[in-house]
């Protein structure tokens, strides 16, 4: 089986453990991620919010060429990236004068979008398509020993809700189960880490990403586990200005949900890049064993 | 800075409403019934000078300057929260965005703020690289806000550097021109759409 792939920005750079991960990953179920060719950003949230026809055409060049490809999807690991083009491609699908401005953009360019790729969430593939079933099998090493807290954030099931609730995700917490491990209780779970406020208004998403860890270290989790980029960033790169501001002692693991699937499958630590995360993973894969 | 409490003119107050019209679904904030629900699923609330539903009432009543130099459609994080729990169903989050897109287009926002900073230098870099260029994003972002905010960010930017997650180099698409050639569109339809109003 194969999925084109989208791998985004940040998976090419700061969130490389988390394309490490995710590729492993795939491999170890027996499915391939074919890298969508000369592929451009998907406009992220901070281009969307004030360039909106421009950053549906821009990132519809993206599902241009994966329908030209003949794919029938598209899979994002980058929850930002996931929306980003979900958006393009219901404003194409729903609102026909759009669809008309977007095509006359992207044909500037030699390019056109009818509409019929499917945008699917890294996640959403794991759990739906390839099942938990198929997960249980490839775990050599269950996560018995550790209590996750599984952090879907907001871009994965808002606005749309259509793969998980848009207030109290679950797929990544059965996806969890799946791999052995406790899952913690987290009404956090679907609350926004602050996203690009962390650089614009820092005081605001401080304090919630305060409100994650604190949540997850009061329900006893030994590790956060996140489905984009940004979340993890802000969740592990900035502890210790939190620390500093608050009076808190965190030093919590943050990771990809795909490199803990990964230490579940038996996949050596380095190859999920986990020694590239910021906050160390040390006690996680120690536990792990 | 705070905009007088003053209804805007007839001429702004016309731009505004045109381009609310030719977003999707960008006028249906008419229809707020002013519960407040999104100003209580906000996580950013606390930290806005007026609520999303302030921000509806002051425009339907007229105020336009007055709700965009206010501080809270920047400080909106985009976790669509209010959007699911709307109960006229305003897609709350995009119409915050269509706001953003009519006060910078108007140069009508606190020049404060960095969030219009931030989003410019994001453009800036789509168009050069094609492929958003983390360490050339921050560090314009920062010596056009806070020079001093970088000093402050190099030991996490060390950090990442040398865990392998900051490249010195930009990112290269061959389809670049593509890329360029798909703005310069877009730029001419804005420009035609606006009419004889500019």
């Amino acid at each position: 089986m194969k999925y084109l792939y989208y791998p985004g920005c940040s998976p090419e750079t700061s969130a490389l453990p988390y394309d490490m991960s995710a590729r492993e990953v795939a491999k170890a179920l027996g499915f391939e991620l074919e890298e969508l060719e000369d592929w451009n950003c998907c406009g992220a949230t901070s281009y969307i919010s004030f360039k909106d026809l421009l950053a549906s055409a821009v990132t519809a060049r993206n599902l241009a060429i994966a329908e030209k490809a003949g794919a029938e999807n598209i899979v994002a690991i980058c929850s930002a990236c996931y929306l980003g083009l979900v958006k393009a491609n219901n404003i194409t699908a729903k609102d026909p004068e759009w669809k008309e401005k977007i095509n006359k953009a992207l044909g500037a360019a030699g390019l056109e979008y009818h509409g019929t790729v499917k945008v699917r969430h890294f996640l959403e593939v794991i759990v739906k398509d390839i099942g938990l079933d198929a997960v249980r099998e490839k775990v050599t090493k269950p996560l018995t020993n550790i209590t996750v807290a599984s952090y879907s954030g907001c871009q994965l099931s808002r606005p749309y809700g259509d793969i998980d609730d848009e207030e109290f995700p679950e797929m990544m917490d059965e996806l969890m189960g799946a791999l052995g491990a406790k899952v913690a209780h987290f009404p956090q779970k679907g609350k926004c880490c602050g996203g690009m406020l962390m650089s614009t208004v820092p005081d605001v998403a401080l304090k919630l990403n305060k409100n994650i860890l604190l949540c997850a270290e009061e329900n006893g989790a030994d590790c956060i586990s996140t489905c984009c980029p940004l979340c993890q960033m802000n969740l592990e790169g900035y502890q210790g200005t939190i620390n500093n501001k608050f009076g808190t002692r965190f030093n919590v693991p943050v990771l990809y949900f795909t490199q803990l699937m990964g230490l579940a499958f038996g996949i050596p630590a380095e190859k999920l890049g986990i020694s590239r995360n910021l906050a160390s993973c040390r006690p996680v894969v120690v536990k792990v064993g | 800075m705070q905009a007088e409490n003053v209804i805007s003119s007839p001429d702004l107050q016309e731009r505004f409403w045109k381009a609310m019209k030719e977003i999707p679904d960008g006028e249906k904030f008419k229809m707020c019934i002013q519960c407040g629900t999104c100003g209580g699923s906000c996580p950013s609330s606390d930290a806005m000078e007026y609520t999303p539903r302030e921000i509806f009432a002051m425009l339907r009543a007229g105020y336009i300057e007055k709700a965009l130099m206010a501080n809270t459609i920047w400080n909106c994080v985009s976790c669509y929260l209010c959007t699911v729990r709307c109960p006229a169903e305003i897609k709350i989050t995009d119409t915050m965005y269509a706001l953003k897109t009519f006060a910078m287009n108007e140069g009508l926002y606190n020049k404060k703020f960095k969030a219009p900073i931030m989003a410019k230098a994001f453009v800036g870099n789509m168009e050069r690289y094609g492929r958003n260029f983390e360490m050339e994003l921050l560090i314009r972002y920062y010596l056009a806000t806070n020079p001093f905010g970088l000093l402050a960010m190099s030991p996490l930017g060390a950090a990442l550097f040398f865990k392998g997650r900051l490249p010195l180099l930009p990112p290269k698409i061959k389809g670049q021109e593509q890329i360029r050639k798909i703005m310069k569109a877009v730029d001419e339809m804005e420009q035609n759409g606006k009419g004889g109003a500019q």
